[in-house]
């Protein structure tokens, strides 16, 4: 369903200097499929999502969602960050709301009141940001990020600044979100543990370009257990990918 | 034990009121009038001031009651009053739609804020010369000019508040699909709040200034013909007395400015929000 090929991302610093963030990046992703993308700080994981999500332009390359070349941010590309990024001065109802304005109103609540359920938040629709921890933030990011039916969401990091319990917690939300949903998932992250317990493919960038340096299949059962032998051993195939030192 | 708990409720409940009612009277910003005043009186008594120079309070508040009872005073505050209300919004309303086009579109800016930046630099009494052949003598000009000392902080406020939104912010609005007026609406209006207010509350100290200015230039009413009227009649009494009501009536206007500005920014997060909050 996603396709990109020959992606590249060269830019120009304030000294005029030229930098090239991505080069060659080819990756195809199939419908309903969970992808993680890891790699060390720098190799522009994070350029490449801001890409595909519309928000940068590739200088090079094809990108392609279900045939249609990605220009823009669209409709069909839900995108959570590594910040919640709620607006401090709408309550989490009405930061859900954003996206979706262009449903009447009737039907915006009622979208709104189940995606709260589905994230778990249905008592706090009224709270402010301020009132809401970070993982409860995050959760409120995500409803906001599935309210418009993606067919593919991107997640940045989304766990990261929070406790390991919480995002323990939040990565096995996010499983089960993505089971009862056909939308396909790509995930960057730099925890290991995370891309071999979340995805079906863990693919792993290296290098400044940043480069495709090598896919792996996760095939192990759901729900995943990081305590068994199989998960180890994928853990450490990845861990050695990422840093052949 | 039931009682224990009933007195401690009721305690605890007239704790909450005496704090809620510390909260809201300002006394601690009425110490140092307080004392300014005192200090002030002892001056006087002491003949460190003398009367032709610097009056007593009584004598000022004598002076106020014969204002009060010639039937002038209701009068003079109200013409102020009602310039800075004229001046103020309509320095506003300008402020607002330029501050808002320039913010928001720095194509409109570079046309516009170079021009507003040069003429930010010229003193504000240049422009009487000017107002008065323009618009005469009588309320036009003085309102002009009162509108224009409020513009500039609106204006420069306002622009800074829209161009340093968090880029992350708009990002979301990008990501989900909003348009330019519902980006406005809903990310670009309410982030530049916080520094509009802080404007906002520039610009009515500097109409209080400038309403001086204009009443000074050429006005038979008003606390600034009050205060030249008291220089020319030598009565030192009056030019105080019109002092202690310009300080009252711009700390009352600031005060409602406050009060509104909370309203309407009791989301924030940061570090005033929440000592208010705490009660502190």
């Amino acid at each position: 369903m996603l396709e990109i090929s020959g992606l590249a991302k060269r830019y120009d610093d304030d000294a005029g200097v030229r930098h090239v963030a991505l080069d060659g990046i080819n990756l195809a992703l199939g419908e309903h499929e969970a992808v993680a993308l890891v790699g060390t700080s720098g190799c522009g994981k994070t350029t490449l999502l801001r890409i595909i999500s519309g928000l940068e332009r590739a200088t090079d390359g094809r990108l392609t969602l279900r045939g249609e070349a990605v220009t823009g941010p669209r409709r069909d590309i839900g995108v959570v960050f590594q910040e919640p990024r709620l607006m401090p001065w709408l309550t989490a109802r009405e930061n859900v709301r954003l996206a979706l304005l262009d449903l009447p109103p009737t039907t915006q609540n009622s979208v709104i009141a189940a995606l709260l359920r589905d994230v778990g938040l249905t008592d706090f629709g009224e709270a402010l940001p301020r009132q809401l921890s970070g993982g409860m933030a995050q959760r409120v990011a995500l409803a906001r990020a599935l309210a418009r039916k993606p067919s593919i969401l991107l997640l940045d990091e989304p766990f990261s600044a929070l406790d390991s319990f919480t995002r323990l917690k939040l990565q096995d939300h996010l499983v089960a979100l993505w089971e009862n949903s056909p939308f396909t998932l790509l995930l960057v992250t730099h925890d290991v543990d995370e891309a071999v317990t979340l995805s079906d493919r863990v693919v792993v960038m290296r290098g400044r370009p940043g480069r495709i340096y090598r896919e792996f299949a996760v095939n192990l059962t759901r729900p995943r257990r990081r305590s068994t032998i199989e998960f180890q051993t994928m853990k450490e195939e990845v861990m050695a990918a990422l840093d052949p030192s | 034990m039931a009682m224990t708990g009933g007195v401690s409720e009721a305690s605890s409940r007239r704790n909450v009121v005496v704090r809620g009612w510390r909260r809201h009277l300002p006394w601690r910003g009425l110490v140092l009038p307080a004392l300014l005043l005192v200090a002030w009186h002892v001056l006087c008594v002491s003949n460190v001031f003398t009367p032709d120079v610097m009056p007593s309070p009584g004598a000022v508040v004598a002076e106020l009651f014969r204002l009060w009872t010639k039937g002038r005073l209701l009068g003079d505050v109200a013409i102020t009053v009602e310039r800075v209300a004229f001046g103020f919004l309509l320095g506003t309303l300008i402020a607002t739609v330029l501050g808002a086009l320039v913010g928001y579109s720095f194509i409109v800016g570079e046309y516009l804020d170079p021009t507003l930046q040069a003429l930010k630099a010229v003193p504000s009494l240049a422009w009487v010369p000017l107002f008065i052949l323009w618009f005469g003598i009588f309320e036009v000009s003085k309102i002009a000019l009162i509108a224009v000392g409020v513009f500039f902080p609106i204006y420069l406020n306002l622009v800074t508040a829209i161009r340093s939104t968090d880029r992350k912010l708009v990002e979301v609005g990008r990501v989900n699909g909003l348009g330019r007026f519902d980006l406005i609406k809903r990310i670009l209006v309410p982030a530049a709040l916080p520094n509009y207010v802080t404007g906002l509350r520039g610009g009515l100290a500097l109409g209080w200034m400038f309403v001086i200015a204009a009443e000074l230039m050429g006005a038979s009413s008003g606390l600034g013909f009050l205060m030249l009227d008291g220089q020319m009649t030598g009565r030192p009494a009056t030019i105080v007395a019109a002092l202690i009501l310009f300080a009252i009536a711009g700390k009352i206007s600031d005060a409602l400015l406050v009060a509104a500005g909370r309203r309407v920014l009791s989301w924030q997060d940061d570090f005033a929000s929440a000592q208010v909050r705490m009660g502190l």
